[in-house]
């Protein structure tokens, strides 16, 4: 990959593009299955916009990641490293993990939390091809009466709400597209 | 202050504690420990819900601090300030104009709507800590949904006073599963807990964690079959706007026993003075 | 007719305006310069700079003068000011076997290697009020003779030749970072000690001394307190070493503590360490009294149930910034919880009465 890439593409104004990118995640947190538009970030190419934009806003030194399939490639690496410091990880090890939805399986790799501490729990960011409101009915805390939302299947998101207080959380990524998937959130 | 970051934490302080709300919105009502920083105001005076608001704002927002309910006591003035100075937000006192709210002891009377953030200071966290001073046991108690001797404490309020004797930060029960503490809100205000439309934060500084409740959660104020929750408040109108709907401060007037009752939410009452509606004392 | 109060803003900048004003105090005396607080206040400057953990004796100094004098107060402008400074790297571990020492203690050996060196202690002298100094400061020069440059040798290291004392081992484990995670409990001794260093001198004083008089008793000797310079190096990874970057002066106190021996552990000395920024020796020793009296555990001693072997009690109420804060925050308004504990004491009264009224008419 050409250095330039590497480089470019964060964000030109960190504090405030970040602060404005958090919003549409927390939101997308918050309201399970609602649709958010997040900007700023210029990825390469094999990573959608709104994955650059929750990466650069959630990740730095701190943060295991894991890149999963196509993702774990030079050229994500490298743009990942160089604008957020985060340490590559395997599976067991992350906090938050970067592949398409069947690049991630099989989701028994990934951290769920302890007891004690549900919340050290990985975090799934799933590039997916499209994403919109309609498909699986969601119910639980975030969502008035319930939502719909494209997901790629539901009996693991069943299985994952089964653990709660353990389990993941899901940030879905399509395009400056992004939505969320709490282990809070039952799924039919 | 223009030698500090925008909203004056650095960007990795705010990344961690932005993780920590995430989790905290997928775990409702768990609480999140974090990395709480220093602030340059002391713990204990909201540096939980500073960092939280740090960590939320974006300069687009527009910013209303209220302490026991008013935009004018001198610790929501202070805090107001400082995000003036540090972020540029613009601030507003009326409550429907606000899209970030940050509270001590209170909760709007106004309801409030999506697209609006709730964001409590908090000064102990855990509901269970005053039955159980140690960390490492209240955790454990937590983990195993272990809240027996939250009910057996409620329980011998009622066996010697005939009522629950717990009138501010009255444990609740998020989504079936946590205990969470409200923080210091009066009990009146635990029904507009459940159900809202707005996100609420809780931080609490000094103790290091951060809890969440979505919009639209479930959240039930701890009581019993035979003795049901009561969200009690003075049996008074409040005397400024007649208001019979809203938490009064009793005010003191002269040294004769001589009282009056006005709104704690004092956006709420002179909107509705502003409205037309007077109370007794009146002028 | 009733007004609720406003000008809260108002009355906020009238008091800082008074607060400066009572500052400086009679313009008529000469104005304090940080140069002056910084040599001549100098274990206020340490305390500051230690509980602070911050090593830098100007800003220090100036927050002792814009705090007027209170410490804590000092170490509260000093936190928030070096929590908003970027983190470059960690330095490598100090070596304090080879610390430039101004002073050097031991009172578990008469003479040994290095020597003792009493250094520029208040130990010796009659406290008695100098009114000398109220009228003038200035005072002939000390003695001097040439620094010995050989390195001092740590006294635990001659009894742990004979095996006499406990092991410790050295671990290269990265401590945890006190002020970059929150703190968990069980703590372990790196994180415990981390925790100390910057606790309240007055809060660790009274635990150690709580220890010397039965409350977790762990019979302490000062095997060694040295007090002088060390230099701090850094490994810069484009040279691939560690360069100096700077010196510091640090207080260390080693205790050799009596033991018994436990179910686990023969008999022999146990250690005891206190590690703080700066000429603090005070605190220094009651850390290293806490420091072993909090290792109960690990060395397989009873639980007598002290304050000073309870390590959540010890380091969830240590900090008195945190303290300090929460302590102070009750004078902030609570009408509204205070309004709700009103009405429910006038209800249970009420209801009281009501039933004394009953029963005097059964």
């Amino acid at each position: 990959m050409p250095q330039s890439q590497t480089l470019s593409g964060g964000f030109a104004d960190p504090a405030r593009q970040s602060a404005h990118a958090f919003r549409s995640v927390m939101e997308a947190m918050a309201r399970p299955g609602s649709l958010h538009d997040i900007t700023g970030a210029e990825p390469p190419a094999s990573l959608s916009v709104a994955t650059g934009a929750v990466l650069l806003t959630l990740c730095d030194t701190d943060t295991p990641v894991h890149l999963a399939g196509d993702a774990d490639c030079a050229t994500v690496r490298d743009w990942i490293a160089f604008h957020t410091g985060a340490p590559f990880c395997g599976p067991a090890d992350c906090m938050f993990a970067l592949g398409t939805w069947q690049a991630l399986a099989p989701l028994s790799a990934f951290p769920t939390g302890t007891a004690q501490y549900p919340d050290r729990s990985a975090t799934m960011i799933v590039e997916v091809p499209q994403l919109s409101a309609s498909g699986a009915t969601l119910t639980g805390p975030g969502i008035k009466d319930n939502a719909s939302l494209s997901l790629p299947e539901t009996r693991a998101f069943r299985d994952n709400h089964a653990l709660f207080p353990l389990g993941l959380d899901f940030i879905f990524t399509s395009g400056s597209r992004l939505a969320a998937l709490p282990r809070s959130t039952e799924v039919r | 202050m223009t030698d500090y970051n925008f909203a004056y934490l650095d960007e990795q302080t705010k990344r961690m504690i932005r993780r920590a709300i995430l989790k905290g919105l997928a775990i409702p009502g768990y609480q999140v420990p974090f990395a709480s920083r220093e602030m340059p105001m002391p713990y204990g005076w909201g540096t939980g819900g500073i960092q939280v608001s740090a960590a939320v704002l974006t300069p687009e927002d527009r910013f209303k601090v209220i302490d026991q309910g008013a935009d004018d006591t001198t610790n929501a003035v202070s805090i107001r300030t400082f995000f003036e100075r540090t972020a540029g937000v613009k601030t507003t006192t009326a409550t429907a104009e606000a899209t970030v709210i940050q509270t001590r002891h209170r909760i709007p009377e106004a309801p409030l709507t999506e697209g609006q953030i709730l964001v409590y200071q908090v000064p102990i966290p855990e509901p269970l800590r005053f039955l159980e001073p140690r960390e490492s046991e209240t955790r454990k108690m937590h983990s195993l949904e272990e809240y027996g001797l939250m009910h057996v404490k409620l329980y011998e309020d009622i066996s010697r006073h005939g009522h629950i004797a717990t009138s501010y930060a009255y444990p609740v029960k998020v989504e079936g599963r946590y205990v969470m503490d409200p923080s210091p809100i009066p009990k009146f205000d635990n029904p507009k807990l459940g159900d809202m439309a707005a996100i609420q934060l809780f931080g609490a500084g000094r103790e290091q964690r951060i809890y969440a409740l979505p919009p639209y959660t479930q959240v039930v104020s701890l009581d019993f079959e035979d003795h049901p929750f009561d969200p009690s408040r003075a049996d008074h109108p409040c005397g400024l706007c007649g208001a019979e709907d809203s938490y009064l401060d009793e005010v003191i007037v002269d040294d004769a026993g001589g009282r009056m009752f006005v709104c704690s939410d004092t956006d709420y009452c002179s909107a509705r003075q502003a409205a037309g509606h007077t109370g007794k004392d009146a002028a | 007719m009733y007004v609720a109060v406003k000008g809260g803003e108002r009355a906020i900048e009238n008091a800082h305006a008074w607060l400066a004003e009572e500052r400086r105090g009679d313009p008529g005396v000469a104005e304090l310069d940080v140069a002056q607080i910084r040599q001549q206040l100098g274990l206020a400057v340490n305390r500051v700079m230690a509980e602070g953990s911050l090593y830098d004796p100007d800003l220090a100094a100036l927050a002792i003068k814009q705090a007027r004098g209170d410490l804590i107060e000092a170490i509260f402008l000093i936190r928030a000011y070096r929590t908003t400074l970027p983190r470059f790297g960690a330095s490598t571990p100090v070596d304090t076997g080879a610390m430039a020492c101004d002073r050097r203690i031991s009172a578990t050996f008469k003479d040994l290697p290095g020597g003792q060196i009493l250094g520029p202690t208040f130990d010796y002298t009659h406290r008695l009020l100098d009114f000398k100094l109220a009228a003038e400061g200035e005072v002939p020069d000390a003695p001097k003779r040439d620094a010995d440059l050989a390195d001092v040798p740590h006294v635990t290291g001659f009894l742990n030749r004979e095996g006499l004392i406990e092991e410790a081992p050295q671990d290269d484990t990265p401590p945890p970072d006190l002020t970059r995670e929150p703190l968990e409990m069980p703590a372990d001794r790196a994180l415990r000690l981390q925790a100390l260093a910057r606790a309240d001198e007055g809060f660790t004083l009274g635990l150690a001394y709580s220890t010397q008089r039965g409350y977790a008793r762990n019979h302490a000797f000062v095997g060694e307190l040295r007090i002088g310079s060390v230099p701090v190096e850094m490994e810069i990874p484009e040279l691939g070493f560690a360069v100096e970057i700077g010196e510091i002066t640090l207080t260390e106190c080693e205790t050799v503590n009596q033991f018994k021996g436990s179910k686990t552990e023969p008999p022999q000395f146990t250690r005891g360490y206190g590690l703080v920024f700066g000429q603090t020796e005070r605190k220094a020793i009651s850390m290293a009294l806490v420091d072993r009296a909090l290792r109960w555990e690990e060395l397989g001693e009873d639980d007598q149930g002290a304050p000073a072997q309870d390590a959540e009690f010890v380091l969830y109420h240590a900090d008195n910034i945190q303290a300090t804060g929460f302590l102070e925050h009750i004078k902030l308004p609570h009408y509204v919880d205070f309004q709700s504990e009103l009405e429910l004491v006038r209800k249970l009264r009420r209801e009281a009465g009501a039933h004394q009224v009953q029963e005097a008419a059964e």
